[in-house]
């Protein structure tokens, strides 16, 4: 059985044969492991029927044809042969629509209570609700969902403008956002790690850069970075971070952006209160440093075309404080 | 020239063969010209037009998914920018199924479905001409807004919101969606000749039990035409109207419902697979038939599993939708439907396989582009089993599995076999043979270029690569099989180079062909290549369903048909035996002027509602035109 989880590890791997980051095949949660199986039952089985019928399409082409030419084409054999044939294919498809049916029923099983998360789809980025009765403690982020391993996940799924498909492939397989319908989607993670997905439904001109990332972690870092992300405003800045605050507040940018603890409450783009500890921004654009901050800033339409937001005119000590007060806010 | 003479008309029973030759190349002729052309009726004339027009297209859109590949062959490329990939991928799609995959089914049928079953025209061959001009005004329409950077950029399915007033600003949508119009109405009125045509023009003696299985695939194709079109114009008159008059079919916020547009585009658009495939499906029965020398086993059963796909056709539309959140038990329905479909498709593969066992393959260049079909398409079949299942179609839904599995089925089930009757028909439409060499080298680097280009997409969709994307970051692990695909494709593209090659140089250099170069079974091999403009100097009696191979010298014919006007053989539905004679309509002009009137209003509209008031005037005035009666006493028969 190893051999052949191999081989076909192989087969459906292809060249490039590396484990991604995002992939239906290195799976990593529940849904996506019952998924996984059910594709390679589907795999091989249809791999045989399509070898058969390769097989005997050569049989019947380079056989000798010379001792039937006169042989009645609509006789007993042929006819035995087509109906058995078609009565194995409905066998076939019987047996994978049951399989696939059982592989619904187990996916949509909850181990036990579920953590609920609202995701919502963004043009181009998701934005994350961790809901709480106790409004105090509830919070937005951006593109980074923290989950505790081995615990049911319940994502809500909505858009207020256009349709997107949240889809971490290693944890489970997609689910639309339709605006004016709430979906839900289960996942869980067996093992701690970060699993990457992208927005599945185009969604216009950015659709190529709307990534996600899942970070499952255990109970004791999700509980740590669950606080973390309770408190509002990073307590720790220096002359150089304080004096991007001012110029934040001062400039559009709060016109757009929340940093909890600040004047700046605007709700049209990613909440900030902790950009500086997401392991990406842009929605999966660019790895989180104080540089590359600094040219998202700078110039967000030629890292990411058409996306929501404007350049604004900073100098380039401006520039440099607003990158470090990004950077700042973990 | 025989009004007036003491017997009123003339029958072709009493006229010699040269004579009765003559007097039908007068009757059902048309002079040169660019006037002449512009009003020629003839079924053949217009099918031919219809493949060439199509074929343009189908270069256009190949021409866009090179763009494509090339901007997809690296990470972060930026040969193209979104806002342009976006209108390409979109103009690929659109530009394809509908100005390249229907309509070219359609004009095949159009130029031989006459020439099967015995006729001498098409039925409502007025209807026929004007069909082509809306066709053809539909693709300028296209590739106009996309040559000006107006291009449709929303993707051939246009879901809204993203194409509703508020996301798909500007026109771009709205060209898409009156593109749609445009082909609604060609496609549609083909159908309705196609249907009368093949239930009531048969060759006396030509029952149900005896039509080629090429003409049962386009009667159920056309029917599907018929009850598919109807829900995408619905979806699209009423998406432009959203985004004209703002009548909120599709808006959420004012009570209406963006999974409604998704349920109607799909209630066409999954008959829309069938309405290509099914016709290609005649081809290869055909095609086999023709190679083997014998006809395709079961017949019965064939003709059964065309119908069963037809109304099996829909119930499949809710697998496109399985991750919009519908309810579970009603999409495991839905899988059990689309698995289904393997049963009726299943039974034809094995019908050709029993036909290919007891026969004896010649391997021209149409039969080796069927054993290409079957070689590709039934991994096509594999993959669509797999979409079918709910739980795995959640893993690749959207993504370049779904890509790789649609080619399998539209290029390897459907392109494939067209090739093959393009070399097949090609000496009947031109009398010319195409070159088996070249045909050869197109086979093998068309089959070769499509499997190395689309294998590897399987691959990529299950390591995540989204479809619909401009581009890739450099860490995802997609580079290698994306620069190889594009590497593929030039492989791909050669093989088609050479098939236009082989086309152009043919059509003038080619072999004589004669009436039946394949020794094949069905009329329209019993009428010489080029068919003369009336099919056949007298309409031949059938006796089976193979009539050219039963009565291979000479065919039995009827008469008693006037020569003197245009005049068909009327037969009853089922056992075709003669009911009338019926006159069939001269060339007129009217139709193209019709079809510039309903153009000039389907536009106009795009800019203002009012369109539709003033522009009745031009397209009330040529409908006048059009039916205005002559005062012949034909046209009171």
């Amino acid at each position: 059985m190893k051999v052949v989880k191999l081989l076909l590890y192989l087969v459906l791997s292809g060249v490039a044969g590396c484990s991604g980051l995002q992939s239906a095949l290195d799976v990593h949660g529940m849904p996506a492991t019952h998924l996984k199986h059910l594709m390679t039952a589907f795999f091989w089985i249809c791999a045989i029927v399509w070898l058969l019928v390769i097989v005997t399409l050569i049989y019947a082409l380079v056989r000798s044809h010379t001792a039937d030419a006169s042989t009645q084409l609509d006789g007993p054999r042929t006819r035995i042969a087509v109906s058995g044939a078609v009565a194995a294919t409905a066998v076939i498809i019987t047996g994978l629509t049951i399989a696939s049916f059982y592989t619904t029923r187990s996916i949509d099983t909850r181990m036990g209570d579920a953590i609920t998360i609202a995701v919502k789809g963004e043009q181009w980025w998701w934005r994350v609700r961790y809901p709480n009765p106790d409004w105090v403690l509830e919070f937005e982020t951006a593109n980074e969902i923290h989950i505790p391993v081995g615990r049911d996940v319940r994502l809500q799924l909505e858009s207020a403008n256009v349709i997107h498909s949240f889809w971490v492939p290693s944890l489970a397989g997609k689910q639309d956002l339709v605006p004016g319908r709430s979906n839900t989607l289960l996942i869980r993670a067996e093992r701690p790690g970060v699993y990457r997905g992208q927005c599945a439904e185009f969604c216009g001109l950015q659709h190529s850069h709307m990534g996600i990332l899942v970070v499952a972690e255990d109970e004791a870092s999700f509980s740590r970075w669950l606080a973390s992300q309770r408190v509002v405003r990073s307590r720790t800045m220096d002359d150089e971070a304080a004096a991007g605050e001012r110029v934040f507040l001062a400039k559009p940018c709060a016109a757009c952006h929340t940093v909890r603890g600040t004047f700046a409450t605007g709700i049209s783009g990613p909440d900030l209160t902790h950009v500086g500890s997401r392991r990406t921004i842009g929605a999966g654009l660019l790895e989180t440093t104080r540089g590359s901050l600094a040219a998202w800033i700078a110039d967000p339409q030629t890292l990411k075309p058409g996306n929501n937001m404007p350049m604004v005119p900073l100098t380039s000590d401006e520039l440099r404080q607003v990158s470090r007060y990004m950077d700042v806010l973990r | 020239m025989t009004v007036g003479s003491p017997e009123r008309d003339t029958r072709d029973s009493r006229l010699t063969d040269s004579e009765l030759q003559r007097q039908l190349a007068v009757t059902w002729g048309s002079a040169g010209g660019l006037w002449n052309a512009l009003s020629n009726v003839d079924h053949k004339v217009i099918g031919r037009r219809y493949i060439v027009t199509a074929f343009v297209f189908l270069a256009l859109g190949g021409v866009l998914s090179l763009a494509m590949r090339l901007q997809l062959s690296q990470p972060e490329a930026r040969f193209i920018g979104p806002d342009r990939y976006n209108q390409i991928f979109t103009m690929h799609g659109t530009n394809m199924m509908f100005l390249f995959a229907v309509p070219v089914m359609e004009a095949m049928a159009v130029y031989l479905v006459p020439l099967m079953v015995g006729t001498r025209n098409i039925a409502f061959p007025r209807l026929n001409a004007f069909s082509y001009w809306m066709f053809l005004a539909g693709g300028i329409l296209l590739w106009v807004a996309f040559a000006i950077d107006t291009g449709p950029d929303v993707g051939w399915f246009a879901y809204v919101p993203l194409a509703g007033p508020q996301y798909g600003t500007g026109k771009r949508a709205d060209i898409w969606a009156q593109m749609i119009t445009f082909t609604e109405i060609s496609a549609l009125a083909v159908s309705l000749e196609l249907v009368v045509t093949i239930l009531k023009q048969r060759a006396p003696g030509m029952a149900l039990n005896r039509i080629p299985l090429f003409v049962w695939s386009i009667l159920v194709t056309s029917f599907l035409v018929i009850l598919a079109m109807p829900a995408i114009m619905i979806a699209s008159t009423s998406l432009i109207l959203d985004r004209l008059v703002g009548t909120h079919f599709f808006n959420p916020a004012e009570g209406g419902d963006v999974l409604l547009w998704q349920h109607l585009f799909w209630f066409f658009g999954h008959p829309e697979v069938y309405i290509i495939f099914l016709p290609a499906v005649g081809m290869v029965s055909t095609i086999i038939a023709t190679f083997t020398q014998r006809p395709v086993f079961g017949y019965l059963a064939m003709v059964m599993a065309l119908i069963t796909t037809g109304v099996l056709a829909f119930g499949l539309w809710v697998h496109h939708m399985f991750v919009a959140g519908l309810p579970r038990l009603g999409a495991s329905f839905f899988t059990a439907s689309s698995m289904a479909i393997a049963l009726p498709a299943g039974l034809q593969i094995f019908c050709w396989l029993a036909t290919i066992w007891w026969g004896r393959p010649i391997f021209r260049t149409p039969f080796l582009f069927v054993l290409g079909f079957i070689f590709t398409f039934v991994i096509g079949g594999m993959t669509g089993v797999m979409v079918a299942s709910v739980p795995f179609d959640t893993q690749v839904h959207d993504t370049y599995f779904v890509v790789a599995h649609f080619h399998y089925v539209l290029v390897g089930g459907a392109l494939f076999p067209l090739l093959g009757a393009i070399y097949y028909w090609f000496p009947k439409f031109t009398g010319r043979m195409m070159s088996e060499r070249l045909g050869k080298w197109v086979f093998g680097l068309i089959v070769l270029g499509f499997n190395l280009t689309f294998f590897p997409m399987h691959i990529l969709g299950l390591q995540g690569m989204p479809r619909r994307i401009y581009t890739y970051q450099p860490e995802m692990p997609w580079g290698g099989l994306n620069m190889f695909i594009s590497l593929s494709a030039l492989i791909l593209t050669t093989g088609f180079l050479l098939f236009f090659i082989d086309v152009i140089r043919s059509a003038r250099h080619g072999k004589s062909a004669g009436a039946n170069p394949w020794r094949a079974s069905t009329l329209e091999w019993a009428t010489p290549s080029p068919p003369p403009c009336y099919n056949f100097q007298r309409i031949p009696v059938v006796g089976d369903s193979t009539p050219v191979w039963t009565d291979c010298e000479v065919l039995t014919v009827a008469s008693g048909l006037r020569v003197d006007r245009r005049e068909l053989l009327i037969t009853g539905v089922v056992d075709a035996s003669p009911e009338a004679r019926e006159s069939s309509p001269d060339h007129s002009v009217w139709p193209f002027w019709t079809a510039i009137a309903a153009a000039l209003v389907l536009i106009w509209s795009i800019f203002t509602p009012w369109a539709v008031v003033w522009g009745a005037v031009p397209v009330a005035t040529a409908l006048t035109g059009w039916f205005w009666p002559k005062g012949k006493p034909e046209d009171e028969s």
